[in-house]
């Protein structure tokens, strides 16, 4: 993007259930010898056991903004940190926020949506989430905010796989993609990943969305079209087969994909899509879209967070290059319809 | 330079350039001498020739600082709190047993001076006893009433008045939203805070009347009573942006004057101690001096360099020192 975006400290959000194994990957992250120097935002202390001064205590404080929506809480102690960080800025390449496990991300990657101080100095560069192999298909049925942080991922640790066997192994990765299908996911033993495949990924910048393409794809999303019906049975979720790879369907989190390989009328798209945030962000988790325009050769991307959207011209397209709109939305309990038809409405006449 | 700096009158030939060489968060005098604190580590003392030495007050980052003109308070991201004197000499006030970052210090005039870390709020009397208050969130400010041992704390939704001596409860005045500076009106009839969302709060504390300041594009950053308190200037808009609170009511269903607008922000406001003339930096680098009266200006500095992030007068309104982002500084007599 521009060059001020690269000069804009880059933020590292590490979230994950408790036990899964954040503080392993950070005293990796802290001790390895990689060139790099961190400052580290943590909730407790006294786990991680390394000394270093750009280790910083936060309390999790999260803030309404005054006009009382609920999807503008910000992290108040993280505003707080940051302004005292930048002072300091050249001492570090870049910010790791640990959250507590049963944090919500939204506060945190809001804060750097909203809060114009951070925004000017730091930029969100994507949400880690660890997973724990053995209790994640566990704790997705009981624990909300577990399904949250898989929700919210742009990279998804998957640790512990040692504990667990093949099927199981397999069973709780098709859980995950029920949620999240667009999340990189790394396999790992006591949290043995390397560190550029988890720090520095740029996730949030719009200049690699497409990046995560591949993921679109191997994701299969159009085997996750929503609109064959199933019969419902107790179970909060099901499953069933595609040439043997299992699928879940996870009723309360989804992921929808739209696409158009003809250009959408902007002056349609924006409107629809700030109108569909204002009305549906607290539904909405994560939204990201490549989008093609009518009468302009340049790529458009975007990418939100519940209410909150950012969005540019990224490059020209290229030539021979599919000129397509993909739109994602990651949620819960999506009103599928309703969007379907939104985009729909949108595509140039 | 813009035009419109060109068709006022200039001082900027008569400004001593203060090689400080380091970002410049905050500046104040002691005596005729003026303290530059710097973003880390440093405190640059500059006389009215621009002759400079640095001291060293903390091992990393500094975070907050306040002075009485007798010395300059800094708290550090080192867990402790510094005092710098007249003559130069450093001690250490205090420092955090959990190595916290000391967030917020304020001094009051018989000695006695107030510090902050996470959520806790510390005071020290003149004679050394040492209280602490454990605010209800972070604290995000901290001040001296100008009468009497009370502190004022600025957190999550109010501000609590705290008297560190009596045994009474703290008051808590409630307003929602996250709470940052505070200050009291010189005639302590006030209590202001600047919010984290772009507005002030205000109560009357006879009665704990709201007065809601808003319509800023920006968060405030600076806030300077103008002499005898009859105003509270403001930084945050395209002007200076100055609340009238020469009456009983305070700004209540009042219009705040606004002075000297550039198409830069208002980035740090200072008002003369006696006079009614105040000096504004903005986001582009600009300094100028404003006559409250008409808002007649005068150029200090030039626009062109990273935003103007400290401005003072001396006690006596003789000298002004500015400083900014980019670590250029510079004093002006008059």
């Amino acid at each position: 993007m521009s060059e001020l975006s690269s000069q804009k400290i880059p933020v590292t959000v590490l979230t994950g259930y408790l036990g899964a194994g954040k503080t392993t990957l950070l005293n990796r992250i802290l001790s390895e010898n990689h060139g790099k120097k961190y400052a580290v935002i943590v909730n407790e202390f006294g786990e991680i056991g390394i000394d270093n001064d750009l280790i910083i205590g936060a309390d999790e404080e999260v803030f309404e903004m005054n006009n009382g929506c609920i999807c503008c809480t910000v992290r108040g102690d993280l505003v707080r940190i940051m302004d005292g960080l930048m002072k300091r800025k050249g001492k570090f390449d870049a910010i790791i926020v640990e959250t507590t496990g049963l944090a919500d991300p939204a506060p945190v990657a809001q804060t750097f949506f909203v809060d114009e101080d951070v925004q000017r100095n730091a930029r969100l560069d994507a949400v880690v989430t660890v997973a724990d192999a053995k209790w994640l298909s566990d704790r997705l049925k009981d624990a909300p905010e577990a399904k949250n942080q898989i929700a919210f991922a742009d990279v998804i640790v998957l640790n512990k796989t040692d504990l667990v066997s093949k099927p199981e192994l397999a069973e709780v990765e098709a859980r995950i993609r029920g949620i999240n299908p667009y999340a990189k996911l790394h396999r790992t033993e006591r949290c043995k990943v390397a560190l550029s495949d988890v720090l520095e990924r740029g996730a949030f910048d719009l200049d690699r969305i497409l990046e995560i393409e591949p993921e679109f794809l191997d994701a299969g999303d159009d085997h996750h079209d929503h609109d064959h019906h199933h019969g419902h049975d107790h179970h909060n979720d099901h499953s069933h087969s595609h040439g043997g790879l299992k699928h879940y369907h996870d009723e309360e989190m989804q992921s929808l994909s739209l696409r158009s390989d003809k250009p959408l009328d902007p002056t349609k798209f924006m409107p629809w899509l700030q109108n569909l945030v204002a009305t549906e962000g607290q539904k909405i988790l994560r939204s990201k879209g490549v989008l093609s325009f009518t009468e302009d050769d340049d790529r458009y991307v975007f990418q939100g967070v519940h209410m909150m959207l950012e969005g540019d011209h990224q490059r020209k397209w290229k030539e021979g290059e599919p000129r397509e709109s993909r739109v994602v939305f990651i949620g819960r309990e999506l009103p599928e319809k309703t969007i379907r038809e939104g985009f729909e409405s949108c595509i140039a006449a | 330079m813009s035009s419109e700096q060109l068709a006022i009158a200039s001082l900027t030939d008569r400004v001593k350039s203060v090689a400080v060489r380091a970002p410049v968060s905050a500046v104040h005098f002691l005596g005729e001498r003026a303290a530059f604190v710097c973003a880390e580590e440093n405190v640059a003392i500059a006389d009215a020739t621009g002759e400079i030495s640095h001291v060293v007050m903390h091992g990393g980052a500094i975070l907050c600082t306040a002075s009485d003109d007798k010395r300059v308070v800094t708290g550090g991201d080192d867990g402790k709190l510094v005092a710098l004197n007249a003559k130069g000499e450093t001690s250490v006030l205090a420092t955090d047993a959990k190595r916290r970052w000391i967030d917020n210090v304020a001094l009051h005039s018989d000695g006695a001076f107030a510090w902050s870390a996470g959520k806790t709020a510390f005071v020290r009397s003149g004679k050394g006893e040492e209280k602490t208050f454990d605010a209800p969130s972070t604290v995000g400010g901290l001040a001296f009433a100008p009468k009497g041992l009370r502190v004022a704390v600025a957190h999550y939704n109010g501000v609590t008045l705290w008297f560190p001596n009596m045994a009474a409860k703290p008051e808590f005045l409630q307003w929602a939203g996250s709470h940052l500076a505070v200050t009291f009106s010189p005639d302590n009839k006030f209590l202001v805070t600047a919010m984290h969302e772009p507005a002030l709060h205000g109560w009357r504390l006879a009665d704990i009347r709201h007065m809601r300041m808003s319509g800023y594009p920006g968060r405030v950053r600076s806030m300077s009573w103008s002499a005898g308190g009859k105003g509270l200037a403001t930084s945050g808009a395209d002007s200076v942006i100055i609340w009238p609170f020469a009456s009983k009511d305070g700004p209540m269903g009042k219009e705040p004057a606004m002075l000297a607008p550039l198409q830069a922000r208002v980035s740090m406001v200072a008002c003369h101690p006696r006079q009614d003339i105040m000096a504004a930096g903005y986001s582009d680098g600009t300094v100028l001096i404003v006559r409250l009266e008409d808002g007649a200006e005068i150029l200090v500095r030039r626009n062109g360099s990273e935003p103007v992030s400290a401005l003072a007068w001396n006690a006596k309104g003789t000298l002004l020192a500015f400083g900014t982002e980019d670590g250029d500084a510079g004093m002006l007599e008059f």
